[in-house]
């Protein structure tokens, strides 16, 4: 058998592409970009041309793998686990129409915060929107799952989440694949109204799908996934969702003493927590995330039966687990191992010497400086650094697009001006909208939209905003005279400082576009060019 | 058999380059392999590690527990500190001895050396020197890992047939600029451990 080295999230692009996906619908988004990127470059998947563009945002992206499901056909959405907040209007009806073809959401959560501005459990999403929840625990199960995940969404008729975390995601090891499936044949559903959510539809629908949930639980309770492992010693049952799996076997080479559930399927297999729970004394629930489980088995009237985890105290209440917490919380002795010596340094992120967004921030520093500081809303990618030092220069950084949205609103309350940073894939990913409402209402707001023409912080993908940026500024109704294109460079500083200038004291909408090439990509497009 | 490797570094070093040579010759000798890398965010100049496993037996946590790791294999000579915790009693750390200063408060060179110097077990070695001297500077990763093999439980053989399998597409010279480079390395840990 041929195992293949790969990451958790290739082995989901790799398992989707085998399980006869027609297409990828995806935003950027640590840890879950890697996962489109495998099959942009998956040699099945190009032979098939299945469609492997990236999306504009996540809830473009849910919607169209809705449309391609609708159509009969297999789909992948992926996305980070605050993606989903964007794409939960789309992901929680998608739950009430059903699908037609086998559609699986990957959603990869940040546990710890890594790279993420929280670290939210999309369980809580899945189990909102009453859907099937895999959590594969190691790379060979997100490829399985993957496939399983397709056969599980038609049987049970709706989507099904696939939730990761990020050790998972970016972890490697061998995996074999199997051969794979045919794309499914285009074809209607069989009920034209299925997916027309009236509220007299969509009611029946809702019915179907609450009706739907002893389906799914009873699947779970068969489920190969979920196991039940009997133990000697009944002082404790431990429930291990996911990776934790692993990392309570880790503790346990031998094999654990204590009966234990491992869950990689949700709805969470009732009848085994309830024979764990009738076993044993004391029952401890080891969540990659936050404490779900427990919180639903927790002993809220206190009439004795103790649950522990990250709520009792026995596992930290926030961050990833690892084996050195999860041996604590078994009692285990605490190795420190040697300590790091008081000479060490950090070394916090920072943008790349020679980045445009490094000249803008040095002019709007000094354009600012007569309105003294605290007045620049600014959004997520590598221009975020500019909230270190040596710029220090943003005040803001809370969902995709909302620097627009925030600088109106402080601008509506009297800060005037009120200045907006934001990068080209986030304007077009969530920052229209929000412009739109300055426009009409003539707001006071200075948008700085930092064009590096690239998705960078997420590792350079293409970006939608390419070509378009002044045309949707026009479009959107900002006047011609009050957008600027630049040339972010040292050598252009002054004239950067005067047009900022100019702009701040200007009473409505300016757009201020610097732009220049991310040098990461431009090196990256050079070294490819050389070796063709 | 087993070795738990901690590679670490800085953001753009390429220890995953290492890491791909390791992961192809365990997987050449059927050996269970994990490996856990650093992407998103720190990249960005932060400092990164991968968690590198290879066992004949199943693994089951991507990360190595702390004091379990048998090797801490640094390209830049603060950071193979950073990960101490996680070294085992009888551990080595085999550290690059060249700085990536990309911070104003670096520490001082000598204190970093010198705490290295304290430890029980380690190799310090100037690869970007010997990478220079085989050919090419760009090769000082591959001295790196030369100079950690004596240290990791896998045949010198296996991991030359990784270097191959890895360097394959980019043309023999390099592949062959690379053994030299992992043979450098390994020449000099041998006398220097
Ligand atoms: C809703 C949501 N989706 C995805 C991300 C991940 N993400 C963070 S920054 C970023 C890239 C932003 O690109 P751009 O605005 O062009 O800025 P650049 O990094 O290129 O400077 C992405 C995709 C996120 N934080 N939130």
């Amino acid at each position: 058998m041929q195992r293949k080295l790969l990451l958790g999230v290739e082995a989901i692009g790799e398992g989707a592409v085998d399980g006869g996906i027609s297409g990828v619908y995806a935003y950027p988004g640590t840890p879950s970009t890697e996962i489109t990127e495998h099959i942009q470059s998956n040699k099945l998947a190009i032979e098939r041309n299945i469609h492997r563009e990236w999306s504009a945002n996540e809830k473009t992206a849910m919607e169209a793998a809705l449309g391609m499901s609708y159509a009969g056909k297999r789909t992948l959405v992926c996305m980070k686990h605050v993606g989903l907040n964007v794409a939960a209007d789309a992901f929680v009806n998608a739950g009430i129409t059903g699908i037609n073809g086998g559609m699986v959401i990957t959603v990869a959560d940040d546990p710890s915060m890594h790279s993420s501005q929280n670290e939210q459990d999309s369980r809580f999403y899945g189990k909102f929107a009453m859907i099937p929840i895999l959590e594969p625990s190691n790379q060979q199960e997100a490829y399985d799952m993957t496939r399983f995940g397709f056969e599980l969404s038609e049987k049970t008729g709706v989507p099904v989440m696939m939730r990761i975390t990020t050790r998972l995601a970016h972890s490697r090891a061998g995996v074999v694949a199997a051969p794979p499936v045919e794309e499914n044949e285009l074809k209607l559903p069989s009920d034209p109204l299925q997916f027309v959510l009236l509220p007299a539809i969509a009611r029946k629908r809702y019915s179907m799908l609450l009706d739907n949930q002893s389906v799914q639980l009873d699947l779970s309770e068969k489920s190969d996934y979920n196991k039940y492992v009997d133990g000697e010693d009944k002082s404790l049952g431990i429930i291990a969702c996911g990776i934790a799996y692993n990392y309570l076997m880790e503790n346990y080479p031998n094999g654990c003493p204590f009966p234990h559930i491992k869950i990689s399927q949700y709805p969470a297999p009732a009848s085994a927590i309830q024979k764990l729970e009738e076993e044993c004394d004391e029952i401890l629930v080891l969540e990659e995330g936050a404490p779900l489980l427990e919180e639903l088995l927790g002993d809220y009237f206190g009439k004795g039966i103790r649950v522990n985890g990250r709520l009792s105290g026995s596992l930290p209440r926030a961050g990833e687990l690892s084996p050195d917490i999860v041996a604590k919380s078994l009692g285990m002795p605490n190795i420190e191992g040697e300590a790091i010596p008081e000479l060490m340094a950090n070394r916090p992120p920072a943008l790349c010497q020679g980045c445009g967004h490094q000249d803008m921030y040095v002019a709007l520093n000094e354009a600012l400086e007569v309105y003294g500081k605290g007045r620049v809303f600014s959004d997520i990618g590598c221009y975020t650094l500019g909230a270190l030092p040596p710029y220090s220069s943003i005040n803001t950084c809370v969902d995709m697009g909302a620097s627009i949205t925030m600088a109106k609103g402080a601008s509506d309350a009297g800060l005037v001006p009120s200045v907006s940073v934001i990068g080209d894939s986030t304007f077009t990913h969530s920052g229209i909208t929000g412009l739109l409402d300055a426009v009409n209402e003539k707001s006071s707001i200075t948008v700085i939209i930092s064009d590096n023409e690239s998705v960078s912080m997420t590792g350079g993908q293409d970006s939608s905003a390419v070509g378009k940026i002044e045309d949707i500024c026009k479009g959107v109704g900002v006047d011609p005279a009050h957008i600027h294109v630049l040339y972010p460079h040292k050598k252009n500083h002054q004239q950067m400082v005067d047009v900022i200038k100019e702009e701040l004291a200007h009473d409505g909408v300016s757009v201020i576009i610097p732009r220049r090439e991310c040098i990461q990509r431009a090196a990256r497009i050079r070294r490819a060019a050389r070796k063709n | 058999m087993k070795s738990d490797i901690i590679l670490a570094g800085v953001g753009g070093q390429g220890i995953l380059s290492i890491a791909a040579v390791i992961g192809a010759a365990a997987l050449e000798n059927d050996y269970h392999l994990k490996q856990a890398e650093t992407h998103g965010m720190s990249q960005r100049g932060g400092a990164v590690q991968s968690h590198v496993r290879i066992s004949d037996k199943q693994i089951s946590s991507d990360l190595i527990p702390k004091g379990k790791a048998d090797l801490i294999l640094s390209v830049e000579p603060m950071e193979s500190l950073r990960y101490l915790p996680f070294l085992s009693e009888e551990g080595y750390i085999v550290t690059n001895s060249t700085p990536f200063k990309n911070i104003p408060n670096y520490p001082e060179d000598e204190k970093i050396i010198e705490e290295i110097e304290n430890k029980k077990n380690f190799v310090l070695i100037d690869a970007d020197k010997l990478a220079k001297e085989v050919g090419n500077s760009r090769a000082s990763n591959m001295v790196m890992l030369g100079a950690a093999s004596p240290f990791i439980d896998i045949e010198y053989s296996k991991l030359e047939d990784g270097i191959r399998a890895i360097f394959a597409k980019k043309g023999d010279k390099v592949v062959d600029l690379n053994l030299k480079a992992l043979r450098a390395g390994r020449d000099f840990a041998k006398v220097n451990k």
